[in-house]
């Protein structure tokens, strides 16, 4: 019998081509197809051969560390990993020529070329969710003094105030003006080296390109992307810079607002517009992931935040001198952070982890990669690897990671995947962050002291 | 669970820390008599020290060890030193900048990423800096340190190769291309990618010649620099002055009788080469390196102060000494034996042992006697019964005062 074959795919903006793509190589993967439920596909043609749907930034990790043989994905995130890690086991298989986009460095007004930013005696921050690359192009650009702010998301809201640059896919379309294009993107198969030399993959690939559809190549945009301009209101020392979460926080954020009577336009936006007006005077907002806020906050980008205390947690749990603290418990998005097992493991606590002798080390995933670092240490895992993850975290287990440390309301979602809490790490709620660093003018510090006095009432009210 | 060394690291065993430590004095010697003084800087520097234009090389940033402190939430990103001389300059603005004349050495290791793992990414130097100097003097001082350290420690067949950063930026200059495509080339060149040059020829045919000259004319006879000054005064009027430069040290090197040849394509090194790049080989294996770097303190923030250094590699030349043939003779080496109701003296025996100039330790229960030049054995009260392990003689003691003189004897 030959070796089992694991194939880790994308959802989201690949997942269309892909499909359609490997429905002609004939690989059988019928239950891979939008709105697919199933996280976890067999072949109906190959018996070999089983599917994993990730989050397309999941992939090139899932692949390199050697959880899955072959997967697809933007070949920004293979890039992403392999400007960071060059002799990782991942490598490149074929450019599939679909989800074609580019990465540029861009900015908002003011410095419009690399020559005039290297002159700028000030560090140039870079927002970027891809942090490596951005780190990369920074050096490459000969920039002296520079910061990168890795996001989760939504980097085309940072310049001009929170960030100097954006480093950004065309695929999100923004409206900054690009400064150097970084990289040119398209969907690839990428493999695992180890794969490629024991598995015979030779044959499944001659089906992948035997598939692909012939190239009407399209001339590469040479032009840049359409910019529309936005207009900025530079924040004087007066104004409070107020960042709200965007994501299924929205809903009970604007609860909240609209019962501490704080009225604001176009949040939750269905155009997507992340600078709504807030009817509030010497108050400007920006709409970011609150996963960004705490690191945002420190660093003096915004003075107030709401976000979940698992963020404000996983920040501290990276950086606990950090001057960022909770200044108001907005008692909403009540979630426990849990580690979690598979239930087919005979694991009944933490201990029966840090005392296993087994030969491989324990592989550990979590989008709290930091708070997962701190708990595997302060529990004595004896040798352990984190994987990062960026959503669906609960189908990780049994197959490619130990250990899960994951938020959870009801527990449900975990049961329905057959896993089972061994741990309950603290509970998490909406919460406003500010500073202790920062020395805000009077008229400011009022101004945040009003907002959240008014935000800790209307918090009380609704609970 | 087999414990593994991390990869790319390596250990130093107790034989070959002797090696480390013979190299370490004979650097630390050279240095203090030449009139150099020892510092030690961090292992952690912050990244921007290294980013900008005329430091590091992008190919050689992208393999240093950098990451985020426990406070980065700025980004701010720390690095494990990749490189000796950035932190010493940094260390002379930091503090010493009020100073003339710095002259300055360390052992330092640098650590710098290595993909196979197969080679060490953790590697030790021996550096020199002399900060506030102007070429050529300065130059061929420590051309003469390096080579001083190198004959201490009896390493012979050492080649120098000679070669200069204004030079190469004077031919780039030459280039129709922009100024960042010069200092692409400029970093190319000095991480050892010979095409570079190639390249330039086809993008400036007229000066085929002249590159032509440069990668071929290898050699070592002082004539070579006349053909060298000739051939730039047509070319390359503005490489006068390199060209000199080059020749002195070269005619000094001759009339010093050592091995040497200009080759201005080997100018591998750092970015921050401004002037002379110097190279030492030994038997084909690149074993240390410097040159001159004056813009470097301007750049990072200090006033305009001329330097120029170099760092022998010393895992490198501890495969090529002979630890017997530099150590210094040891004194012997006692075994202090007390019986259990007598290790209070046992131990007050060695300390005194020590104290008069001698190796001694106490008996573990595990030590072998054949290992050690006498045996000292306190059994019977207040008596010290010394053993010649060579010849087997015995003799005894009453107090450790008469066991010292019959130990000099």
């Amino acid at each position: 019998m030959k070796t089992k074959l694991k194939l880790a795919l994308p959802k989201g903006r690949l997942l269309g081509e892909t499909a359609a793509l490997l429905q002609r190589a004939g690989w059988g993967l019928d239950d891979y197809q939008e709105q697919t439920r199933f996280y976890h596909i067999t072949s109906k043609t190959m018996p070999r051969l089983s599917a994993r749907v990730f989050h397309e930034k999941d992939i090139p990790i899932q692949v390199a560390i050697g959880n899955y043989d072959l997967g697809i994905c933007g070949s920004d995130w293979i890039e992403e990993l392999l400007v960071k890690y060059p002799s990782s086991a991942l490598m490149k298989v074929k450019n599939l020529r679909y989800g074609e986009g580019a990465l540029y460095a861009t900015s908002a007004g003011g410095a419009a070329t690399i020559e005039a930013l290297r002159a700028r005696p000030s560090t140039i921050r870079i927002a970027s969710e891809y942090p490596n690359l951005a780190e990369s192009f920074a050096i490459n650009a000969r920039l002296k003094h520079f910061s990168v702010f890795p996001l989760w998301g939504g980097a085309e809201v940072y310049p001009p105030e929170s960030a100097e640059l954006a480093l950004v896919g065309t695929a999100q379309g923004f409206s900054l003006t690009p400064i150097s294009r970084v990289l040119g993107v398209s969907a690839f198969l990428i493999a695992n080296r180890e794969s490629w030399k024991d598995k015979e993959l030779g044959k499944m690939v001659a089906s992948i390109e035997k598939a692909l559809v012939p190239e009407k190549r399209k001339p590469e945009a040479t032009k840049r992307p359409p910019t529309k301009a936005v207009q900025y209101t530079a924040a004087d020392n007066d104004t409070v810079r107020l960042a709200l979460p965007d994501g299924h926080q929205q809903a009970p954020t604007r609860k909240l607002l609209d019962k501490a009577g704080i009225r604001l336009d176009d949040y939750p936006s269905e155009k997507g517009n992340r600078r709504p007006n807030i009817e509030l005077e010497g108050v400007s907002v920006k709409v970011i992931r609150p996963q960004d806020m705490p690191l945002q906050v420190a660093n003096d980008n915004f003075d107030l935040a709401i976000t979940g205390r698992d963020w404000l947690t996983e920040h501290l749990c990276q950086f606990p001198s950090s001057p960022v603290k909770e200044l108001a418990d907005l008692k909403l998005g009540r979630v426990k952070v849990v580690a979690v097992v598979s239930q087919e493991r005979d694991i009944a606590d933490i201990r029966d982890l840090s005392e296993s002798e087994e030969a491989l080390p324990i592989r550990v995933a979590s989008e709290y990669i930091n708070i997962a670092d701190s708990y595997a240490r302060d529990n004595r895992l004896n040798r352990y690897r984190l994987i990062p993850t960026w959503g669906a975290s609960e189908a990780f287990l049994a197959e490619d990671a130990d250990l899960l440390i994951e938020n959870t309301e009801t527990g449900r979602t975990l049961a329905q995947h057959r896993l089972k809490i061994i741990d309950t790490l603290f509970e998490s709620t909406a919460c406003l962050i500010g500073s202790t660093g920062g020395a805000a003018s009077p008229l400011k510090k009022e101004r945040m002291e009003s907002i959240t006095k008014t935000l800790r009432k209307a918090a009380e009210e609704i609970s | 669970m087999k414990i593994q060394r991390s990869k790319g690291t390596r250990d130093l065993s107790p034989q070959e820390m002797v090696s480390f430590r013979l190299i370490e004095s004979a650097f630390r010697d050279c240095c203090l008599k030449w009139g150099y003084q020892e510092v030690r800087t961090p292992t952690l520097e912050y990244l921007h020290l290294f980013t900008a234009t005329g430091t590091l090389t992008p190919s050689m940033l992208a393999k240093v060890y950098s990451f985020l402190d426990w406070d980065g939430w700025s980004g701010e990103r720390v690095v494990l030193r990749p490189d000796g001389t950035i932190p010493i300059s940094r260390l002379y603005i930091d503090s010493m900048a009020k100073e003339k004349l710095a002259k300055l050495f360390y052992v330092a290791n640098v650590f710098m990423f290595e993909a196979t793992g197969k080679k060490t990414r953790e590697r030790w130097q021996c550096g020199a800096e002399l900060i506030g100097a102007r070429p050529p003097l300065a130059d061929i001082e420590l051309v003469m340190l390096a080579l001083e350290v190198l004959r201490e420690l009896k390493i012979k067949g050492i080649e120098l190769r000679l070669s200069h950063a204004g030079l190469i930026k004077a031919l780039l200059a030459r280039m129709d291309v922009s100024a960042e495509e010069q200092i692409d080339m400029f970093d190319r060149i000095l991480d050892g990618d010979m095409k570079a040059l190639e390249k330039l020829k086809l993008k400036r045919p007229e000066l085929e010649k002249t590159i032509d000259s440069l990668l071929e004319l290898k050699g070592k006879p002082s004539g070579f620099s006349k053909e060298l000054q000739r051939l730039f005064a047509e070319d390359l009027p503005e490489c006068k002055p390199y060209i000199e430069n080059c020749t002195r040290i070269a005619e000094f090197l001759e009339a010093m009788g050592y091995d040497y040849r200009i080759d201005i394509a080997s100018g591998r090194g750092f970015e921050y080469y401004t002037g002379i790049i110097f190279q030492i080989f030994k038997g084909g294996e690149k074993i240390g390196g410097g040159g001159r770097y004056d813009a470097l303190i301007p750049l990072m923030g200090g006033k305009d102060v001329p330097a120029s250094g170099f760092a022998l590699y010393l895992e490198r030349l501890m495969g090529l000494i002979e630890p017997k043939a530099l150590a210094q003779p040891q004194p012997p080496k006692i075994l202090v034996r007390a019986e259990l109701a007598r290790a209070k003296e046992g131990f007050d025996t060695a300390g005194r042992l020590h104290k008069a100039g001698y190796r001694a330790e106490c008996y573990l229960g595990v030590q072998k006697e054949a290992d050690f030049d006498w045996t000292v054995e306190l059994k019977d009260k207040l008596k010290f019964t010394l053993t010649n392990q060579a010849k087997k003689q015995k003799v005894t003691a009453e107090t450790i005062d008469e066991l010292l003189a019959l130990l000099k004897k």
